[in-house]
């Protein structure tokens, strides 16, 4: 599947629970309603993380996540499209 | 076409709808911070501002040894004696809470700081200042500050007074309540 186009993207490598996700509020806040913010995290619980704010909230959408390799070490890219 | 029976029906069900509406829990999160242990108020900290940020209204109630943990000083003039030594005994600020276990007077709590950094963890200190950002409400219990002869001078700015029932009040409303 292709990567859906982002309209920003968020740098949380390095970020431990919860920055991902309060930087991810805070990236999405600046974005409008329609568009998608692409989040770069290398902490392993980010993915559960996303899948359960996205699973209670009318605020965003989880379009697609994936893990990918970046010099042998696994990092975990997320697409949020901001819903409200 | 109007039918008083059904008319009637109708209206004993908004009714109902609108007595049920009110009771459905609102997005709201509400935390008791009972504890003065640095790890158990980091906990209430990262569940609190995760709350904020996935779109639920937070509110933190701290009460006796929580209440250590939003004292920004200490100040002993005109304090009775008890109350001189409970604020000469408890911490003073956030930086200085002790932690739950293996504290070994404060160098276990020194420790734990310098382990979550190392693993790019925020600092207590960094996620109420983003607490305070996200807009968590936070409220101090007036019935302990007064037992531990709390001022207002020694806890951070914009903090609410309340008891159990402005707990209850937010709790009642809370999909999600702790007491940490």
């Amino acid at each position: 599947m292709d990567a859906p186009k982002a309209d920003a993207t968020l740098d949380a490598r390095g970020m431990a629970c919860p920055m991902p996700i309060l930087k991810a509020r805070q990236e999405l806040g600046k974005l409008t309603p329609g568009q998608i913010l692409k989040v770069v995290a290398t902490d392993r619980g980010s993915i559960k993380d996303f899948q359960g704010w996205a699973s209670t909230s009318k605020q965003l959408a989880l379009v697609s996540q994936v893990t990918e390799q970046e010099n042998g070490k696994d990092i975990y890219v997320h697409f949020l499209e901001k819903k409200a | 076409m109007s039918d008083p029976a059904l008319e009637e029906k109708i209206a004993a069900l908004e009714k109902k709808v609108a007595d049920l509406e009110s009771r459905v829990p609102e997005d709201r999160v509400t935390l008791v911070v009972f504890s003065g242990e640095l790890d158990r108020v980091l906990a209430a900290f990262v569940i609190a501002t995760g709350a904020a940020a996935m779109g639920q209204q937070v509110s933190m109630f701290f009460t006796f040894w929580g209440i250590n943990s939003v004292r920004r000083r200490t100040l002993y003039s005109g304090k009775r004696l008890t109350e001189k030594m409970m604020a000469f005994m408890a911490p003073g600020s956030s930086r200085k809470l002790p932690v739950s276990q293996m504290n070994y007077f404060g160098i276990g709590a020194k420790m734990l700081r310098g382990m979550m950094k190392n693993n790019n963890v925020a600092s207590l200190e960094d996620l109420m200042a983003l607490g305070k950002e996200l807009g968590i409400r936070m409220i101090a219990c007036t019935m302990s500050r007064d037992v531990m002869g709390i001022r207002d001078a020694e806890l951070f700015e914009g903090m609410d007074a309340g008891g159990v029932g402005a707990f209850l009040g937010d709790a009642l409303r809370s999909r999600v309540t702790l007491f940490i």
